[in-house]
């Protein structure tokens, strides 16, 4: 899967700029090396188990969350059993999530819109939705989007009105969330392949809409 | 000081500030809400945060705050809310 990352993106430019940078590592570097190195030297695994993990976070897409929500959107009775269990309803795609904490499926209505920040930390359903943008991290994020949620949705462009209900799920303990939006108009005789183009990673943080199609 | 609650049972999160690793947001703390659903028990995180067993689990709850109620001179609608999950043994009952 992963022996040719170029071809995964084909709009990142071949000639990216090192991301390394110069002068002395940071000390938090040369920990995560030391530690590394020592539980590697004490057998507690080994440094082809560092790669292999690197290698299953770098698989992981938000593709995988957009086919749950094709599904989701098509099959009634596969809606109800990721209602009730989304860790079990990704295992049904063939998602792994055997070593993840509780997947919660969080769906939208014409009345109710969800949108998730963790405050804490950063919590985030990698199986699901691969690895978290910088701006999810950020500690503007999650300082505002829970005291100012139509404002950070606005800056996505996002406006809803004001007979939505705008939920924030605060991700704080063992839950994990994914939002299921809104089905588009428009989006009616579309296949499950056809609906997941309609649904971005930010689409289900919350932050956006599905696309028209 | 274990205690279960029901769904729609209003509550309080403790206005506690204990020394050590915990789940509870600050903004929280002392605020009034309701119990929207029990994920059931989950090892204790404060406990796993220092190697031990988390045992015994606790009851999780998401518990449901008003906007309006958690943020003076909140901007949104009156209907805006919050939800984030909290432990047994961080609230309290409120009327």
């Amino acid at each position: 899967m992963s022996g040719h990352p170029h071809d995964h993106h084909s709009d990142h430019d071949p000639h990216a700029p090192v991301e390394e940078v110069e002068g002395p590592p940071s000390e938090h570097v040369l920990l995560e090396i030391a530690l590394r190195e020592l539980l590697i030297e004490k057998g507690l695994f080994a440094a082809a188990d560092v790669t292999r993990q690197i290698e299953i976070m770098d698989a992981t897409t938000p593709e995988q969350g957009a086919r749950l929500v094709a599904k989701f959107w098509t099959d009634p009775a596969y809606r109800q059993r990721a209602l009730a269990d989304g860790k079990a309803a990704a295992a049904e795609l063939g998602i792994d999530m055997s070593v993840a904490p509780k997947l919660v499926i969080l769906e939208n209505t014409a009345r109710l819109h969800h949108v998730v920040v963790c405050t804490l930390c950063s919590c985030y359903p990698r199986a699901v939705l691969g690895l978290p943008p910088a701006w999810y991290k950020s500690p503007a994020y999650r300082a505002r989007t829970v005291k100012d949620s139509r404002g950070v949705l606005a800056e996505f462009g996002t406006s809803l009105p004001d007979d939505v209900e705008i939920r924030v799920v605060d991700s704080t303990a063992d839950c994990r969330y994914l939002v299921v939006p809104v089905r588009p108009h428009g989006s009616e005789g579309m296949d499950e392949a056809a609906l997941a183009g309609l649904v971005t990673r930010d689409t289900m943080i919350g932050v956006t809409l599905a696309r028209e199609p | 000081m274990s205690q279960s609650f029901a769904v729609a049972q209003r509550v309080r999160v403790r206005n506690d500030a204990p020394k050590g690793h915990c789940r509870t947001p600050h903004y929280l703390r002392g605020r009034e809400g309701v119990i929207e659903r029990a994920y059931g028990a989950f090892r204790n995180p404060e406990q796993l945060a220092y190697g031990a067993d988390g045992l015994p689990k606790r009851e999780l709850y998401w518990v449901r705050f008003e906007q309006g109620r958690l943020w003076p001179g909140y901007t949104g609608t009156a209907t805006d809310t919050l939800v984030a999950e909290i432990y047994e043994h961080w609230l309290e009952r409120a009327e």
